[in-house]
């Protein structure tokens, strides 16, 4: 329970991964292939972010504007920024990979007027 | 480090050349394939040059925007990227010119978008290739695959669906990819190859390094299409016009074995997979099987594009075969291979291109007469054929070689009886296609055969001229093999091996 609880992140983040996975393989429907696609890799991000999380801590900025009185100067004040930076070049790259996935999808319905995977493959027959 | 450009034009110049197609385009559509073509001969220059500086003073360090690792990107060129490099460049610059007019056959309202597609998809392997940042390969691995299945969709019926599939297949590989970057990042705190490869061996009993080792191995085997993962490749690479088979069989697949190659022998130190798990032993098992599989259900192919695919299937196994045995020997036969292979493939799916230029059909039985109608592509095939099966003078034969020699001195004498048994194979799939390009016409004679189809029709100059360097630099690259594996790929491979 104790091993549950205190990396909590890590599960929501498998969970997450797993519905993702199951949805891309498992469903016959492509749009919902998509939508597993999407919460495959949004796990990820989250798995990412939660990495660099930390409770109370300020963003890596040495002086703050407004008088701020708390200055990140020492690791333990501050969140690690780099994994938000990687995750914005993640984010761009699932964005693209989404626009794709749609295109393909209007180019298959435009075909075959269907977007179940048993009945494309009905039709290609 | 090094203040020299050449690193970073390899990639710079086809990625803004990928730009300025569809501005250009628009104004001029019959500017787009020069401007292909002078991108990708810069790239060739420039992967030449860095080549010849690695082999004069040993591997090349270059901060992007001149940060220090492991706080910057750093591109790394030693004698494998140089090597990898040259190819990807100098075969894609093949394909372009070999493959113009099926271009301008198969998608003639689509030429600017193609050529698009096609800089951005060599940007991603050339990216893939010199940069020595885990990170920043996901990136360009993606670039790479979205370009691909961009490039894959615009093919015949059947093509849209083989390219969402491949889509599927390829996302879960990268994000498998990524995770693994996120483990290693988590437990080492860095993202620079070379750094990892330092801090890693403190930690090689954590969970999570063998866990992130294990997601490279499933992410990068999707990617490149290793055995019980490689269900995306036969219909996308069926489907896909000629011109994008061309480009993404020889290279995509490569540069995949390249990024293995790197994973388990630099990131990872040999004695990690060797010793600590037995990663590199269930590796050439999972190979031995795609040699097999993909040797014998060639043999059960009409389209011969669809064999083709299958032998592709085979021949990333004896790449995986060369890294799973990790001796010397072995991952000297890889790396020649990721050369051998690449060249083979283009050969082959170059003179697939010719062919349905000149006629359309695919099928392996309507290929007769050919040897009159083509007289010079069907040579050319012919040798690259030898090639494959592993006939002495070409360069099939001497990676093979290379790969056999490595089995016995792992004393796997099963690996090298497989290796000989899929030769075998090979040269009964492609004298199947030999022989009734050659000899059916004999048999159809005394029936009064179609006497009209034997007039001579040969592919254009164009088309011809591509393939006949490839044929030729089978032939060459064969006999100059034992220079190649004395300057090059002997430091390519890692010294504690």
């Amino acid at each position: 329970m104790e091993f549950i609880l205190t990396k909590y992140h890590y599960w929501i983040y498998i969970v997450l991964m797993m519905i993702g996975f199951y949805a891309m393989i498992g469903k016959r429907n492509l749009v919902k292939k998509i939508v597993g696609m999407n919460i495959f890799q949004t796990a990820i991000i989250l798995y990412f972010i939660s990495t660099g999380a930390k409770r109370g801590a300020t963003i890596p900025i040495v002086e703050h504007g407004q008088g701020g009185a708390m200055h990140a100067i020492h690791a333990v004040h501050y969140v690690n920024p780099l994994p938000h930076v990687l995750m914005l070049t993640a984010i761009v790259v699932m964005v693209s990979t989404f626009g794709v996935a749609l295109a393909l999808i209007i180019m298959l319905y435009r075909r075959y007027k269907t977007l179940e995977e048993d009945e494309i493959l009905e039709l290609r027959k | 480090m090094t203040t020299s450009p050449f690193p970073i034009l390899i990639i710079v110049v086809p990625l803004i050349s990928a730009f300025l197609v569809p501005v250009i385009g628009w104004w001029r559509k019959g500017l787009c394939y020069p401007l292909v073509i002078g991108a990708l001969s810069l790239s060739v220059f420039s992967s030449i040059f860095i080549l010849r500086m690695v082999m004069g003073q040993g591997t090349i360090h270059y901060y992007l925007g001149n940060w220090a690792p492991p706080w910057g990107i750093e591109y790394v060129i030693d004698h494998l990227n140089a090597f990898v490099a040259i190819i990807v460049s100098v075969i894609s610059l093949i394909i372009a010119i070999g493959s113009k007019r099926n271009v301008e056959q198969e998608l003639p309202e689509k030429i600017v978008y193609f050529y698009c597609l096609f800089l951005l998809h060599v940007t991603g392997l050339l990216g893939i290739v010199v940069t020595g940042d885990m990170f920043n390969l996901y990136v360009f691995l993606e670039i790479a695959s979205l370009a691909g299945y961009a490039l894959i969709a615009i093919g015949e019926d059947g093509a849209p669906f083989a390219s969402f599939n491949y889509m599927i297949y390829g996302t879960i590989g990268a994000c498998f990819y990524l995770l693994s970057v996120g483990y290693l990042y988590v437990v080492t705190g860095s993202l620079n190859m070379g750094d990892l490869s330092q801090i890693l061996p403190d930690l090689y009993h954590s969970k999570v390094v063998l866990m992130a080792f294990a997601f490279f191995i499933v992410g990068v085997g999707l990617k490149m299409a290793l055995f019980p993962l490689h269900v995306w490749l036969p219909d996308a690479y069926t489907y896909a016009p000629s011109a994008v088979t061309a480009l993404v069989a020889p290279l995509m697949t490569k540069v995949g074995a390249y990024v293995m190659i790197r994973i388990v022998f630099t990131v990872f130190k040999p004695y990690f997979s060797l010793e600590l798990i037995p990663a590199t032993a269930i590796l050439s098992w999972v190979a031995i099987v795609a040699i097999l599989f993909g040797c014998i259900l060639a043999l059960g192919q009409t389209d011969l594009k669809r064999m083709l695919a299958y032998v592709l299937i085979a021949e990333v196994g004896y790449i995986t075969l060369g890294v799973g045995l990790a001796n010397r020997a072995g991952l000297t036969g890889a790396i020649l291979h990721i050369l051998n292979d690449a060249l083979m493939m283009a050969g082959l799916f170059l003179v697939v291109g010719a062919i349905v230029y000149k006629g359309g059909l695919r099928n392996i039985h309507q290929l007769r007469w050919l040897h009159r109608k083509m007289p010079i592509t069907m040579a050319a095939f012919t040798v690259t054929a030898l090639s494959v099966i592993g006939i002495p003078p070409t360069c099939g034969f001497f990676s093979k070689w290379y790969l056999v020699l490595g089995a016995i001195n792992a004393n796997r004498w099963l690996f090298a009886a497989i290796l000989l048994i899929s030769s075998l194979l090979n040269a009964i799939l492609f004298f199947r296609v030999i022989e009734n390009v050659y000899f059916e016409p004999a048999r159809y004679a005394h029936n009064g055969g179609i006497h009209e189809e034997t007039s001579r029709d040969e592919a254009p100059l164009s088309m011809l001229i591509p393939i006949l360097v490839v044929a030729a630099g089978i032939l060459s690259l064969g006999i100059l093999s034992g220079e190649i594996v004395s300057n090059i790929i002997r430091f390519a491979v890692p010294g504690d091996l």
